[in-house]
């Protein structure tokens, strides 16, 4: 990958993702990876804004039922989808979050419009709600969320007495999912985060995750973009998104070498994944899950799909 | 440099320059009270995170500061609180927000770190920790009802010489009380708590009960900011003085320094930090930051201007 030039990532959660998942299931979520990409990369192509490219590949996730974001997402203990989500804009560090949506269709339209709209950054819940409809947001019945394999993996977790820790185990190798997060730069190096989530299976009413919290599962500056998935409790306490550019500024290290140090000794081993973008057009997927569902491309022509490590796919 | 024991507390920054003479005696006198709680704890070898959580209560408790009983008003007349607290050692930590019932948030924070394993950020509509803080019987308001000074609310800024977050600093209401405190063992601990912003929008969330933003406690230091949140939240503040002293090996005060300084962008606020050799600081760059600190050396220290 070279360091000049656009460039993009995703993810559609970090965990573990076993092998022995179906070949037909691990088409389709490449396919749905390959998917979102290439409507980021057209975008970029077309100059889009940083903001608006992470923004729009990181709603084709969310409307995707199959992975752990808006259509699809994680039920809480209550049976219902509740959703949270965060944007940043590393230029201004600028940003935007919401949590406790049931009703949102796009949480991270909504987050950017508290971004944009509002003097404060984080609305929650109720008023975020309430937000939504004074600002004509697209809204839908709590049914448009919830999916069978959601109803069924909940019914299993509630089941056991073990209430299932975010995104970081999973049920019966449906490949399940924890979060989609997009960050890109584009060529003038202005960087974006995105990140978006139902949170985990049978998670307590109003228990927030790690991914709506700026520092912890999503970051930008004028170094890197960032987005975090894993365990929300390691992601928390390693602030791990703004980890990556304190050492990248701190300590000099490139976007790449950052990753690897925080996914290597911030957090325990099997918990987390990112994301990251830097302002020269660097890319870096990290994680230390058995898988994470995710792709990126740069300018000059390199693209990767993938699920598990060390796989290389066009 | 010493070692031992060491304690900081503040009320909020951005601070009246008008405040009367009483109101100025009445907060130091209530901010000393806190810390010779805080230090009797101290010398009975209560725990750094036990320590953080009693002192913030008994500010949560007192009316003069904004959390807790005296919180700030939302747009709408009603109190929705927040608070975090971090234990440095392992950096457990537990936050809530959206509090409107609940008598001292910062414990329903701690109830989140010692009751399940993992850092449980909670809203009142947790209907299985509500049910735990009424048998504990903790409830004691419903600031959802509207109370009186709903013609103080909305106000319009009438070209203030001093603004805070957009207010005039003689109507805005210093966001925050906190505690930071290393204990005779070299734990860290941080806690904050507040009303929030006053005239907020309902379901504001602010820097207070944000791991990294407002509160942060490692096994280096413990800190606690206030002041304009969304500016704290932008440069991750409290995360940025630990960060500091451990990549860059800056002494705390000059990480305090630092993010005070390059942190802020234009923003306004303060914070308390302690460090694990017994060191203790604080930095603002607003218009006064009511604050205490105490050294186990015997130094002792109460003040809201520069």
């Amino acid at each position: 990958m070279t360091s000049t030039g656009w460039a993009i990532a995703l993810h559609g959660g970090a965990g573990d993702i076993p092998r022995s998942m179906p070949p037909e299931r691990r088409q389709l979520l490449e396919a749905a990876l390959r998917h979102s990409l290439q409507i980021g990369v057209n975008a970029l192509k077309a100059n889009q804004s940083t903001l608006d490219v992470v923004e729009l590949v990181v709603r084709t996730l969310e409307d995707n039922p199959n992975f752990n974001a808006g259509k699809g997402s994680d039920l809480a203990s209550n049976g219902s989808a509740e959703m949270e989500a965060c944007i940043m804009d590393g230029n201004t560090m600028k940003c935007g979050a919401v949590s406790g949506l049931t009703t949102v269709k796009n949480p991270i339209s909504l987050s950017r419009l508290v971004m944009d709209k509002t003097p404060h950054i984080y609305l929650g819940f109720n008023g975020a709600e309430a937000f939504a409809r004074e600002q004509g947001v697209e809204t839908v019945d709590q049914s448009y969320f919830v999916t069978q394999e959601n109803i069924d993996k909940l019914k299993q977790a509630q089941a056991s007495t073990q209430e299932v820790k975010a995104e970081a185990l999973l049920s019966s190798g449906n490949g399940t999912t924890g979060t989609v997060g997009c960050v890109a730069v584009d060529s003038y190096g202005n960087l974006a985060a995105a990140t978006s989530t139902g949170g985990c299976t049978n998670k307590m009413v109003g228990r927030i995750s790690a991914s709506p919290l700026v520092g912890a599962g999503t970051y930008a500056n004028n170094l890197c973009a960032v987005s975090a998935t894993g365990n929300g409790e390691a992601i928390m306490r390693a602030t791990v998104a703004r980890e990556v550019g304190a050492v990248m500024e701190y300590k000099g290290l490139s976007v790449k070498e950052a990753a690897e140090y925080v996914i290597g000794e911030r957090v325990p081993n099997l918990t987390t994944g990112l994301i990251a973008v830097s302002a020269t057009g660097q890319v870096t997927m990290t994680f230390n899950t058995t898988g994470m569902f995710r792709a990126c491309a740069t300018q000059d022509g390199y693209t990767q799909v993938g699920i598990w490590p060390n796989e290389l796919s066009d | 440099m010493g070692s031992g024991w060491a304690i900081a507390v503040h009320g909020g920054a951005g601070v009246d320059p008008n405040l009367p003479k009483e109101r100025q005696e009445e907060a130091k006198q209530l901010l000393t009270r806190c810390l010779n709680l805080g230090i009797s704890a101290l010398r009975s070898s209560v725990s750094a995170i036990d320590v953080v959580e009693l002192v913030v209560r008994e500010l949560e408790s007192d009316p003069l500061f904004n959390s807790g009983r005296g919180s700030a008003l939302t747009a709408k007349g009603t109190v929705e609180m927040e608070a975090s607290i971090m234990d440095g050692p392992e950096r457990r930590c537990g936050a809530v927000s959206g509090i409107t019932t609940v008598k001292n948030p910062i414990s329903l924070a701690r109830l989140g770190v010692e009751m399940v394993d993992n850092d449980y950020f909670i809203t009142e509509d947790n209907v299985g920790m509500l049910k735990l803080a009424k048998e504990a019987n903790s409830i004691l308001f419903d600031y959802r009802i509207p109370i009186g000074g709903l013609e103080s609310c909305s106000s319009v800024v009438e070209n203030p010489l001093l603004q805070m977050n957009g207010l005039p600093i003689s109507v805005y209401a210093p966001e925050t009380v906190g505690c930071v405190v290393v204990d005779s063992q070299g734990r860290c601990a941080a806690a904050t708590s507040t009303g929030g912003l006053m005239n907020k929008m309902t379901g504001r969330i602010g820097d207070s009960p944000l791991i990294g933003a407002g509160t942060y406690a490692c096994d280096l230091c413990g800190v606690s900011c206030t002041g304009e949140g969304e500016a704290i939240i932008r440069g991750t503040l409290a995360r940025d003085v630990a960060a500091l002293m451990e990549y860059k090996g800056l002494g705390l005060q000059e990480a305090v320094d630092y993010v005070i300084g390059k942190r802020l962008d234009g923003g306004k606020a303060g914070l308390i930090a302690v460090s694990n050799r017994g060191e203790v600081a604080c930095g603002f760059n607003s218009v006064g930051m009511f604050r205490g600190c105490a050294t186990e050396d015997g130094f002792m220290e109460v003040g809201i201007w520069e």
